[in-house]
């Protein structure tokens, strides 16, 4: 086995009884990465010359055994999320040169047990989409069938850890844009609670449903990645002081007598059979195991994605302002002031940003404001509530993920189209609570098709261990087959 | 027509905290520009607010002093609009939640003494923005000596160490009736600021700031015009009693033609001592306020408030009633002390050393002294010293006199042992140098001589040379005896306690 196929527990272990060096595991990323990347077009920016020094000290630490199970692990990051003195551009001309000036609170945290940041990865432009093609700088391609899309709007980040370019990736999600993309790749992927990770340095795009997760290649991955990232932090007032409990020890928990509520609303018309069929025998795995299927419902569930198109917008018209030319990022010399903003935007922003920043700052101008964003936000109320709901008398939810697999690059050049994508995602996103996308089966043509499971505010834990308990029953292993 | 103005104002006050609203950067001044900043108040991608609590202390502080209702629940939310001061596009402000509703300031008319209510509509907390420096097209050359890039339209750098800083912002009810009342209400407010420790509150630095909304209506009329006129760019008490009388005769004249007036801003030009119209009403901006996603909800909880409440430092009313107390001042003189906290602070330090002598026996009086001690010092605190102060544009915190030794002077020019007119030369000489009065004195030679013994031979060297004088004296009366006084004092150097000459010369006159 090649070393950048590793997932964390196996590279941990090989690097605590050194018989392996973090700077050989890390080499084995970068070559991958120099060998596929250019198919693929997951990484933005590889940081070979930083991540080598980085291996060394990690060597270090691990000579010292003073190593924890992170340490010497190469990663790659969304590019949306701050590095200091790396660029960060959120895929976006408008920032192409941006440099940033500090950590994002994850990447300090992480720092603590001393990865290797491999580099930053591509993704829709400011995270607006579920394909990555509205990246400035040419879509990611599916490493299971390059003419067709990584998912997104963490395309990259899921891409490059199912091509093995990298051992796990970072991600931020909005309505899905973690969880859609590691279905397309057949990754795990964590959205965790709002509130349970510090957006500080996650350049925001929705404040109030952005969230910072993790792409890995096994469950196991996900609880030993996302331990160090959870917990309050004094940049981020909407963290919340809540128990970060020892993600690992749900591992080692079956799923017998856990109740599973099925919503009915996931399992609608445009449903692609194929995908139905997995999720089904999904449920079926999960009854095996003991689990006890519930059928439920959340009967607001179908106004997400009208509530979502509102709220969001309105948000990202005043997050993306300060994009405006003046202190950093691209500036076009105009005669007058409005003409610096309007030329440097203009140029700047892609198509999908500018359509955003259009319909949010119509919802949320005087006169509209009360029939759009409020009853938007009453929408979300209901949506949290039925969420609320449900869990009285269930521990889990278990939807798809998404309605199909992989589509063609091109395929969905509809913009409603593309929103539709958040159809199963998004609600999470609205009421706040975890998902966790974790690979269920392949299409007949081979491509990955991931099960989401949804758990009450700060339970990742039982997303985990339900995750794991599939996971190990399943015993899938979806590899895509790249040659350089 | 007779018409009558009807003004409110809006007032920013930069309040004095440690750090700037929502970020670690230093809440403070500086010559040199964009030291005070961090990537959070320079709007860098992927920053977040982090509410400061100290602010919303002081602010809930204002609020309780100004009678204000304080929300239980309160919020933050964005407002929208583009300007290079406002790093991130948008203003954290508060729309419809501010923390301090409904209240009121009750203002003292410093003429006629008369009282008078005017109600706050609301004071809520906000972020200051950047200041923008602009260079026109005639100055070729920016600070590091490059050309201009857009020469021909000139170009303007902008300065962030400003942005951020927190702001709270006072809008009163329009219930100011005169420039007048407008001044002494924001220099009331000012006042208040100052006794809260809440903001230094200087005009001239821009720590408070005052916008009007003024309009006429008929004298007699209670409805209010169905247009408002916005001026903006007052930098001082001066120019806005002067802003808002040019305003007042302005619209009258227009209003007298039967002419209409329409909604607009304008801007104080200082120099040329008129109003000029910014831009009208009808371009008004739609600042798509909505709550602010990045920050919790405030809950002001009673405890809290009831704390902030019990701690509050004595306000100037009731620092008045005090004065008037326990100092026995004039309603005068202590309207003028406790209207600048400074010089206030100062002569109650300086009262603390009369009566620290009082308790140590250094000095003996009755309450009947202690209240001629206190006038005494109160007329040399709002006199002389007060004029000192303001020659130089500085508080009382900054001279060089103790108020031990203002207190040591006071002891002695009410031991007589120094002249009132000689006082004065030994004050100015303390303001100077900061040197104890005793000292100063003795160096200048202006010790007023009481010694009887001394005084006694200069009358009897007066009675001998003065022959004629004394008989008039004897039959004439006063004005003859003035002359004998003048005269010892001359023999005196002009140094003899004038109360003991007249006295000795009484006795010694008596006996002839």
């Amino acid at each position: 086995m090649k070393l950048n196929e590793l997932t964390i527990k196996e590279a941990s272990e090989k690097l605590a009884k050194k018989e392996i060096s973090s700077v050989e595991l890390t080499q084995a990323c970068i070559d991958r990465v120099k060998k596929v990347d250019p198919k693929l077009n997951a990484f933005l920016f590889l940081a070979e010359q930083s991540a080598m020094l980085a291996a060394k000290e990690a060597d270090k630490q691990i000579a010292n055994n003073a190593n924890t199970f992170l340490t010497g692990i190469p990663y790659a990051v969304k590019d949306n999320i701050l590095v200091k003195g790396t660029k960060t551009t959120a895929a976006s001309k408008i920032l192409e040169n941006y440099e940033s000036t500090y950590d994002a609170t994850v990447i300090k945290r992480l720092s603590q047990a001393a990865p290797v940041m491999l580099g930053k990865t591509n993704l829709d432009e400011f995270a607006m989409g579920a394909s990555t093609e509205n990246s400035a700088f040419g879509p990611t391609r599916n490493p299971f069938d390059l003419e067709r899309v990584a998912g997104g709007s963490s395309g990259g980040s899921a891409a490059a850890v199912a091509a093995d370019e990298a051992i796990f990736a970072l991600g931020s999600d909005t309505a899905g844009s973690i969880r859609q993309p590691a279905s397309f790749c057949g990754v795990v992927g964590l959205k965790p609670t709002y509130g349970r990770v510090s957006r500080y340095g996650l350049i925001a795009m929705c404040s109030s449903l952005d969230q910072i997760g993790v792409l890995t290649k096994t469950v196991e991955d996900t609880a030993i990645s996302f331990q160090l990232l959870a917990g309050q932090d004094e940049f981020d007032t909407t963290t919340l002081p809540k128990h970060v409990p020892d993600y690992t020890r749900s591992l080692n928990l079956d799923v017998r007598g856990v109740k599973i509520g099925i919503p009915k609303e996931f399992f609608i018309e445009g449903l692609d059979q194929e995908v139905r069929n997995i999720i089904q025998s999904a449920i079926k795995q999960f009854e095996t195991l003991g689990a006890e299927i519930i059928e439920t419902s959340l009967p607001n569930v179908p106004y997400s994605v009208a509530a979502y198109y509102i709220i969001t917008p309105v948000e990202i018209s005043a997050n993306l302002s300060r994009f405006d030319g003046i202190r950093y990022g691209l500036s076009v010399a105009g005669k007058s002031l409005d003409e610096v903003y309007f030329k440097s935007r203009s140029k700047g922003f892609g198509a999908e940003v500018k359509r955003r920043i259009m319909i949010g700052s119509y919802a949320s101008s005087a006169g509209y404001f009360d029939a759009y964003y409020k009853k938007a936000k009453q929408i979300q109320t209901l949506i949290r509530d039925d969420f609320t709901k449900a869990f009285e008398k269930v521990d889990l939810l278990l939807t798809p993920v998404s309605p199909h697999a992989a589509f063609k690059i091109g395929e969905k050049a509809d913009p409603l189209a593309m929103y539709l994508e958040d159809v199963f995602t998004g609600p999470l996103n609205l009421a706040g609570v975890p998902g966790l996308s974790v690979p269920a089966g392949a299409t007949e043509s081979g491509l990955p098709v991931n099960l989401q499971l949804v758990a009450p505010h700060f339970q990742e834990e039982k997303l985990i261990q339900a995750g794991h308990a599939f996971e190990q029953a399943l015993g899938l292993k979806l590899k895509p087959r790249l040659t350089g | 027509m007779n018409f009558e103005p009807v003004i409110g104002l809006e007032v920013h006050v930069q309040l004095k905290t440690e750090s700037k609203m929502f970020c670690r950067s230093k809440n403070a001044e500086s010559d040199q520009a964009n030291v005070h900043i961090c990537e959070v108040c320079t709007g860098q991608p992927g920053v977040l607010p982090v509410i400061n609590r100290e602010a919303i202390r002081k602010t809930v502080q204002v609020g309780l002093a100004l009678n204000c209702e304080i929300a239980e629940y309160s919020k933050f939310d964005r407002k929208n609009y583009f300007y290079p001061d406002l790093p991130k596009g948008y203003q954290i402000s508060q729309f419809d939640m501010p923390i301090n509703g409904k209240g009121q300031l009750t203002i003292t008319m410093t003429m006629t003494g008369e009282k008078k209510t005017i109600g706050i509509t609301r004071a809520h907390l906000e972020e200051d923005a950047g200041k923008l420096i602009h260079y026109d097209n005639n100055d070729d050359n920016d600070r590091s000596g490059q050309k201009s890039k857009v020469k021909s339209h000139g170009y303007s750098l902008v300065d962030y160490n400003r942005a951020g800083v927190p702001l709270l912002e006072i809008v009163s009810e329009p219930e100011i009736k005169s420039a007048d009342e407008a001044k002494i209400y924001l220099q009331q407010l000012q006042n208040m600021m100052r006794y809260l420790g809440a903001s230094d509150a200087d005009m001239e630095k821009g720590h408070l700031r005052c916008d009007a909304n003024i309009s006429l209506r008929e004298s007699g009329e209670s409805g209010f015009p169905e247009y408002k006129v916005e001026v903006k760019n007052m930098n001082s008490f001066k120019a806005v009693s002067n802003a808002l009388n040019y305003e007042i005769q302005r619209q009258a004249k227009v209003l007298d033609r039967g002419e209409v007036l329409a909604s607009e801003t304008r801007g104080w030009v200082e120099d040329k001592g008129i109003t000029v119209l910014q831009r009208s009403k009808e371009e008004s901006q739609d600042y798509r306020y909505f709550p602010e996603p990045d920050l919790p909800v405030l809950h002001l909880t009673e405890a809290w408030v009831s704390e902030i409440k019990r701690t509050l430092p004595e306000l100037p009313a009731a620092r008045l009633e005090r004065f008037l107390r326990e100092f026995k001042l004039t309603p005068a003189d202590a309207q003028t002390l406790i209207g600048n906290k400074d010089l206030a602070d100062y002569f109650e330090q300086v009262v603390s050393e009369f009566d620290a002598w009082v308790e140590a026996e250094d000095l003996k009086f009755n309450i009947d002294d202690r209240t001629e001690y206190l006038k005494l010092a109160a007329n040399w605190v709002l006199g002389q010293f007060l004029s000192l102060l303001n020659a130089k544009v500085v508080g009382a915190k900054e001279s060089k006199i103790t108020p031990e030794n203002f207190a040591e002077l006071i002891k002695l020019i009410a031991e007589a042992r120094v002249s009132q007119l000689s006082a004065k030369d030994v004050l100015n000489k303390m303001f100077e140098t900061g040197g104890d009065p005793s000292n100063i004195l003795d160096e200048l030679g202006l010790a007023q001589v009481s010694d009887e013994a001394v005084i006694v031979a200069a009358v009897k060297k007066v009675i001998k040379e003065n022959p004629k004088a004394v008989a008039d004296a004897k039959t004439k009366g006063p004005k003859a005896f003035g002359f004998l006084v003048g005269q010892t004092m001359k023999e005196l150097k002009g140094k003899g306690n004038p109360q003991v000459i007249n006295e000795l010369l009484k006795d010694e006159l008596r006996k002839i």
